[in-house]
């Protein structure tokens, strides 16, 4: 078999504390070539901190440590940051939790994208503006032209997230790494965009990292599945078996989803004392 | 009582009109959701009602009252809103205990130590995040304080900006129950926007759905089990999740 796209092992993110560092990620280990792992887990198990640490973009005083951390051949842990910095963004990229602040502010969200597509290939002024166009329709913003003149803080919560996706796919990376891309997004919005993401995978090779805690969303979007829990993952399986997870906190995530035909008074929630250790 | 009345409401940014017309009334304890397309206003008609819109024209009334144009402190207390992005609504250089602690203080209330304590508890958040800074917190638990610091003030309205979309399944049960039974205890009201339609299933009342700029149909909840909607964009949009 080939080497996988990235291959990570015994990754630990840690924090100082006042009772000391804690490992937020902790001893997290996979694979990913050109398919969709998707990662689910409850809020504050270290989701964002795995993909943020794939990127290099944890800050001191946090702290990364790993067996291995490789991207197609190369070893990220011990990259200098100035070969760091061509690969974030263009070969990797992510879409970050909070898209609207992790936009620039003060540029125009076109000359963003724009800005993006450079570091993948150099077109002219028209070819450029035809591309980021394009690209806004793609994620199904209906007035891309009027949408390329604003700022951040001029578009809504949904339109930010579809923007962010926009300017993470236009330079072709390798890697996409999702974090809760479409949370803001109704079901067949969501939809199109995550058809747009899976053509990507599909027809270029791209592997993706699919970070979310809707259940169904990642049942549908992705070949395997990641559960993590307090920095650890305590449940792998194939998506089409999510259902059968077997593992008391999958199973516990799996009944807290309302249904459309809801009936309870109260959701379920999760007994914690279950599965940990202390 | 009204809790919130809508007559006529027009919105708009540099002259641009992004919501039009919108008319509703939501009852004194009632649970009301605005749901429906991304971009159509539901957020800016949150922030109207909370005085966070600087152009706007029609009525407001919140429990009785027009809202004027300017700024109102007791008609904040009695309103508050969670936004639909935590982290933009966190001070940064706040720990989340004085972020909790200041809007006490503001509104003169006392007992501040046990109260924050107490509405940590009940999002789910245990002492080790008292004293974090907005960037220490993952997305979820931003979201949580953001959702503390507007339960704080023990509001008579809450404004609710996609409150769990941040939020794992679990967590969000947690919320959402929790949302439930204060509702339920001290006769809330809530106006809620999301996009999720089993999570309005499940909180809400009654349903207003937004397209462009207007509202196209106010259904009720049980519309979700039955597919009781009219106008074609509601159908659709049920259509889409499943329903
Ligand atoms: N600077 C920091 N100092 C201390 N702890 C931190 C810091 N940054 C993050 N953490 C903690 O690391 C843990 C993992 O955070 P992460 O953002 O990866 O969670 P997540 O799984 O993405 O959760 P969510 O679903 O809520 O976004 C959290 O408990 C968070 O409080
Ligand atoms: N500060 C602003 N300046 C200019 N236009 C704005 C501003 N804020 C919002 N808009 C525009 O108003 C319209 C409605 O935005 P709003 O945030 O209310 O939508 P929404 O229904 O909440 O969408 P979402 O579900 O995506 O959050 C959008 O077209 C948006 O671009
Ligand atoms: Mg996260
Ligand atoms: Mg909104």
């Amino acid at each position: 078999m080939s080497e996988p796209l990235l291959s990570v092992r015994d990754l630990k993110v840690s924090f100082p504390t006042h009772t000391g560092r804690v490992n937020v990620v902790d001893g997290l280990g996979f694979d990913l070539g050109r398919e969709r792992l998707g990662i689910v887990g409850e809020s504050g198990s270290g989701k964002s901190m795995t993909g943020r640490a794939i990127l290099r973009l944890i800050r001191p005083p946090g702290r990364v440590t790993a067996e291995r951390l490789r991207f197609d051949g190369t070893d990220l842990l011990t990259l200098p940051e100035s070969k760091m910095r061509p690969i974030r963004g263009a070969r990797i990229s992510m879409v970050m939790q909070d898209p609207r602040y992790s936009l620039n502010p003060v540029m125009t969200i076109g000359r963003q994208i724009a800005e993006a597509l450079r570091m993948h290939e150099n077109l002219g002024r028209a070819a450029t503006r035809a591309r980021v166009r394009d690209m806004l329709e793609a994620v199904q913003i209906n007035d891309p032209d009027r949408v390329s003149q604003m700022y951040a803080h001029e578009v809504s919560g949904g339109m930010g997230q579809r923007i962010m996706i926009a300017m993470m796919l236009v330079p072709r990376p390798q890697i996409l790494i999702a974090d809760e891309p479409t949370s803001a997004l109704d079901v067949s919005v969501q939809a199109q965009v995550l058809d747009l993401i899976d053509d990507l995978v599909r027809d270029h090779g791209m592997g993706l990292i699919l970070i979310s805690h809707d259940l169904n969303l990642v049942a549908r979007y992705c070949d395997r599945i990641m559960v993590m829990n307090a920095g650890r993952v305590v449940e792998r399986c194939d998506a089409a078996d999510l259902a059968q997870a077997t593992h008391p906190y999958t199973r516990g995530l799996l009944a807290a989803v309302p249904r459309m035909h809801e009936t309870r008074e109260t959701l379920p929630v999760l007994d914690r004392s279950q599965w940990e250790g202390t | 009582m009204t809790a919130i009345s809508l007559q006529n409401l027009d919105v708009s940014y540099d002259g641009n009109r992004v919501v039009k017309g919108a008319t509703f009334d939501v009852a004194e304890g009632e649970s009301f959701a605005l749901v429906g397309e991304s971009g159509s206003g539901k957020s800016t008609v949150l922030k109207a009602i909370a005085g966070l819109a600087p152009e706007w024209a029609g009525t407001i009334e919140v429990l009785g009252k027009p809202r004027s144009h300017r700024p109102d402190r007791a008609l904040a207390r009695q309103c508050q809103m969670v936004f639909q992005d935590p982290y933009g609504s966190l001070h940064p250089r706040k720990t989340v205990d004085s972020v909790l602690s200041e809007a006490l203080k503001i509104h003169g209330l006392g007992n501040r130590d046990e109260r924050v304590e107490q509405v940590l508890t009940d999002v789910g958040l245990d002492r080790r995040f008292r004293f974090r800074y907005p960037h220490q917190l993952s997305g979820g638990q931003r979201q949580r304080v953001a959702i503390a610091r507007a339960l704080m003030l023990e509001p008579k309205v809450m404004l609710l900006d996609e409150p769990t979309s941040a939020l794992d399944v679990s967590v969000q049960a947690e919320i959402l129950n929790l949302l439930k039974r204060l509702r339920a205890e001290h006769n809330l009201t809530y106006l809620m926007v999301s996009h999720d339609l089993p999570v309005v299933g499940f909180m809400c009342d009654r349903m207003a759905v937004m397209t462009k700029g207007e509202i196209v149909e106010i259904a009720p909840g049980t519309a979700l089990h039955d597919g009781a909607f009219t106008h074609p964009y509601a159908r659709a949009l049920y259509a889409a999740s499943g329903g």
